[in-house]
Formats: C-alpha cells, structure tokens, sequence
C-alpha cells in the first residue's frame, strides 16, 4: 500500500518536527504530540477535505478541533507541511512574537486554528456547536476533534457528550487519544476513566476502537467512522497510542508528557526519526 | 424640572425577551441558547416562532457557552441565557479561553443580576459579574436601567462584532427611558442635567438615582445624573465633561463596589480629573433574602442611600 508507506512516511518527519520544535523552544510537551503524529498525519493528508487557504468559517469544508491543546506540535507540523503557513515559522514556536503560541489560539491569527484550546475539556463543545451550525446551513461536511484521555476528567466533556447524542449531531468524529498517560502518572492511577466504551455507549454515541500507531489502522477507521456519519449518532473513536511514540526513551513513561529533551537527547531522537521530507 | 415619572413596571428580563423575538425576526444568523432557564429568562416567545434556531442545553452552562463559541465559528450569532450567576462565575473560563479570547461573537445575556433577584437569595444574587466581565480584554460589558433600554440594547449588539456581557434583572421596575431609543454601545446618557455633583448610575440603580436628584433639589442640590449602560469600553468623554462642571462625583450600582462601575470611573478620575467621590454599591458583603427593595435600602443602594451620600458629599467638599 504505498499510500500508507508515504503517509508513514510524513509521520516520521513530523516527529522530527516535534522533537526539533521543542528542543528549541526547550519547553512544550514532546509525549502526546510524538503519539498522535499518524493521527494527525492521517486526518490531514488524507481524510480531511479542507481548504489550506483558510478561512474562519469553513464552509463546505471539514473542519478538526484540537481539545487537548498542549500537543499544538504536533499540530502545527501538519498544518505548516500541508500549507497552511510557511514552514520555517516552525521555528518561532513558544518564541516572543510567535504565531505559534504554546497552546493554539487565534489570538494571533495562525491558519488552521479556529478556537483557543490549552484549558482542558472546552474543545468538544465548540465542536459541537460548530457541527450545529453546519447543520443549519445545509453544510454536510464532517467536524472532527481529538482529545486527551486525562482530559475526559473534565466534568464538561460529560455534558458535550450528553448534549451531542440528545442533538443527534451526527456530522462528528471525536477521538479520544487513550495513551493511559497524564502528568502525574497514569490516567488509571490518577483518576480511572472505567470502561470508555460502555461509559460512551450508555451516553448514546457510535463508539469504535483504532490502533493510533498503525497507519492502516488510523485510516481505515478514519474512512469507516466517515460512513457512520448520518445515522443519528456522534461517533467516538478510542485511539490507543503510546506516549512518545518513536522515540525510544520516551516510551513506556508518562515523565515526558511536558518535558522538553536536552541537547544530546535531541540528538539521540533524532537518530531514530529518519528525515523523510526536509526538516523546516 | 418636571415631576419624574414612568410609563409602567416592566421586568427588564421581558425588555432581552421581546427584542430577541425582534432580532429572531429580521436577522436569520441570531440563535438562541438557554441552561433550563427559558420562561424565567423570557426566552419561550423565540423558542417558538424559531425551534431550529433554539438549543437548549440543560442544566449544563459550560458546555453552553462552548456550544455558542462553535455556532459562532459556523457564523451564527448566538445568545446564551441564563442567570447572570451562571452567566459567570460558573463559567469564567469557558467565557475566557473559548470566547473572549477566542474573539468569537457570542452575546452573554444574563438575568436575576444581583440583589434585586431577591427572595432566592445571595446563592443567586450576583454581585460581582460585572468585575469579572470588565476584566477580560475584548468583552463589551452593558447593564440597561429598564425594558425599554434592554430591548433596544438586546437588538444593538447583534451589530456589534464580538462578545458581549448584557446584564439585566428579575424584578418589575418602573419604564422611563423612550421606548423606540437607538441603543449605541458605549455612549452614556444624561437623565438630568445638574451642577453640584454627576452621579454615574447603571441598571436599576439610574431609576433610584432619579429619585435621589428629585429629592436632593428640593434640598438645593442639583444632581446631574448620567445613565452609564456600558460599563466597558466607558464613554470617557462623558464622565470627564460633567465632572470637569461639577466637580463632585458618586457612582450607583448593583453590584460589588470592588470591580464595579465606580472603580472604572474612579481609575479613569484619578489619571485624568482627580475629584472627590462616593461609591454606591455592595461594600464586600453577600446579600441575602428579602423582597427587591428591601434589599437595595438595607445594603445602601436605595434612593435614600444615595441622598445621603451625595450629601455627605457636598458636605465635605
């Protein structure tokens, strides 16, 4: 399937991007952002029909909402390599004067960002509201978003869920990245999220599972969720991904959930993360 | 100066009811969200005419507010009610992050302000809404004196891009301001001319402020009072002129007088036209239970509170 090896491959030089941002910015959270880089890879080269000339509203686009804003790396790598602002502007990330602010905003006017986010458990909201207003304009097009599995704490994201199935906003696509890691441990020591799927079908969505770092995976269920939409439910997708995938020191830890790598870690992770397309 | 009076008792709650049913009417962008609060914030008559414009959210404030902040990406112009302590407080950073600065244009409309909800007591009565509102760059704070200037301002600030705090009341109160007034955000109204003190007054306190002149000129005071709706951007303008004739100054409002409307004109007094003041307002205390009027004389808000404040006053100036 060379589709999959060439979306493999950008993954691979948006982890570079990751570790290469926040070395630099020597701040930022390298772990989820690593995780979810076949996700995003996926979302944006591949499922999203969206338009890189951008525009607030969107309309007759599919539209993505990032609720767990901390792994704006991540996202600000995909958006740049997809051409939504020049890649260089990598550089300035969490810098003075950036439009690549630590945690995505408009505030500064960045392409490709519709919502503050940072403050955990707002985001599915907004997208929920977004995807009302798309139904009140005809607009078929799809609203995704992606969240941490610490952020489901969040006692709003409870109402969101309960809000959208009594909606039946079923032009949604949320995923949830359940890497079973947060800042003071892990999520099942922190506080224990239960059984996602039950917890997510006694509330009425469409629940399905996905392998979050395995391209093939990402994408077909990507594809397969699309074509539930419709059918009178929000689809929920629990992605299982590993927290700093790609690097090996990474994995295994929540410890670099937040944390930035030192200059010979830098190094070391990058040996690891082959320069597919041309690092910014 | 002819004798004050007023039309009728109008909750201004029922003034954002009928001028959402207006703007529902001639701007097909309005959407309307409401917490479980629909008939006490006069909300049924839009729920109506324009069920796929309503979304009624439930007992469950913050993801309302996230829900409008994501219409108003859509391109909608969404109205959340709901009382003015669920408006806020429970809800600052949901209004923080994914409104104000998101810069999305959603009108916060926000009932049972203050003491005058009354019976319900201080659980509901908020007193400190305005602060918060203030605080957030970018948020346009109103609070209209009666149903008259509610309707209008609710019907303004759908032409106003951005997000907007519109503060209003449960209790009937008297109807005095013109009912087809052009509402214009940020420009103050002068209720009485005067030239002895300019009295700032907002919401439900600019009728208690009338009174308060009324009485006060039979004492040889002349009051000038000044309607300031908009709390944030403040006409700056207007406070400056009248103090610069007056040279005396108290501010009226429902509200704590820490972060109110005084303190804004306070701030903008001690940089421009340092002056003598007087604050009217809730002195760091909650409220309490107790029937609307009641309330505003126990907590010195009443129109026989600001007499005695404007003449302790001119008393020691």
């Amino acid at each position: 399937m060379p589709e999959i090896q060439e979306l493999e491959r950008i993954a691979t030089q948006v982890r570079r991007d990751i570790v290469r941002m926040v070395h630099s910015a020597s701040s930022g959270h390298p772990g989820g952002s690593l995780g979810c880089a076949d996700f995003f890879t996926a979302l944006y080269f591949e499922i999203l029909d969206h338009n890189t000339n951008f525009n607030m509203k969107g309309n007759g686009e599919d539209l993505f909402f990032l609720s767990n804003g901390h792994i704006s790396p991540v996202w600000y790598s995909v958006l740049a390599r997809s051409g939504y602002f020049p890649l260089d502007e990598l550089a300035t990330f969490r810098k003075i004067n950036t439009r690549l602010q630590g945690h995505p905003t408009t505030h500064e006017g960045l392409p490709g960002v519709r919502v503050a986010s940072g403050s955990l458990g707002q985001g599915l909201s907004v997208a929920a509201g977004a995807a009302l207003a798309k139904k009140l304009d005809g607009d078929k097009k799809i609203i995704y978003t992606l969240h941490g599995d610490g952020e489901l704490q969040e006692g709003q994201i409870w109402e969101a869920v309960m809000f959208a199935a009594h909606q039946k906003i079923d032009n949604l696509i949320s995923t949830v990245d359940w890497n079973n890691r947060q800042i003071d441990g892990d999520v099942e020591d922190v506080l224990s999220l239960g059984d996602l799927r039950a917890k997510f079908e006694a509330f009425g969505w469409k629940v399905m599972d996905m392998e979050g770092n395995n391209m093939s995976s990402v994408v077909s269920t990507l594809k397969a969720a699309k074509a539930e939409c419709g059918k009178g439910k929000p689809i929920m997708i629990l992605m299982k991904t590993e927290m700093g995938q790609g690097v090996d020191y990474m994995m295994g830890t929540h410890k670099w959930h937040g944390v930035a790598p030192n200059d010979e870690q830098k190094d070391i992770a990058l040996a690891q993360l082959e320069e597919t397309l041309g690092d910014y | 100066m002819s004798k004050l009076t007023y039309s009728e008792m109008k909750d201004t709650r029922s003034g954002f009811g009928d001028g959402l049913l207006e703007l529902g009417r001639k701007n097909p962008d309005v959407v309307a969200l409401c917490a479980d609060l629909t008939g006490s914030l006069k909300m049924n008559a839009f729920a109506d005419e324009f069920p796929e414009r309503f979304f009624q959210a439930g007992i469950a404030e913050a993801n309302m507010m996230g829900v409008a902040a994501g219409l108003a990406i859509g391109g909608k112009i969404p109205f959340t009610g709901t009382f003015a302590n669920f408006s806020t407080g429970r809800v600052y950073d949901q209004i923080r992050q994914s409104i104000a600065y998101s810069g999305k244009n959603v009108k916060i409309c926000a009932s049972h302000a203050g003491l005058t909800l009354g019976e319900d007591g201080a659980t509901h009565q908020i007193l400190e809404d305005l602060g918060m509102m203030k605080m957030l760059p970018g948020m346009t704070v109103i609070n209209p004196c009666d149903y008259n200037q509610t309707k209008a301002a609710t019907i303004a600030i759908a032409e106003h891009d951005g997000p907007v705090y519109l503060r209003f009341g449960r209790p009937k109160w008297p109807v005095f301001t013109d009912p087809d007034q052009k509402f214009e955000i940020g420009k103050a109204l002068k209720m009485r001319e005067g030239t002895d003190v300019s009295l700032f007054a907002t919401g439900h306190c600019v009728w208690e402020s009338l009174k308060a002149a009324e009485e006060l000129e039979e004492k040889g005071i002349s009051v000038e009072v000044i309607d300031i709706h908009t709390i944030k951007p403040l006409d700056e303008k207007a406070v400056l002129e009248s103090v610069a004739k007056t040279k005396r100054v108290v501010s009226a409002e429902e509200h704590q007088i820490n972060g109110g409307l005084g303190e804004s004109i306070a701030g903008l007094l001690a940089r421009e036209l340092p002056s003598p003041m007087e604050f009217i307002g809730v002195n760091d205390k909650f409220g309490e239970s107790g029937k609307p009027n009641e309330l505003l004389e126990k907590y010195g808000l009443g129109s026989a509170s600001i007499v005695k404040a404007i003449q302790k006053l001119v008393d020691r100036t």
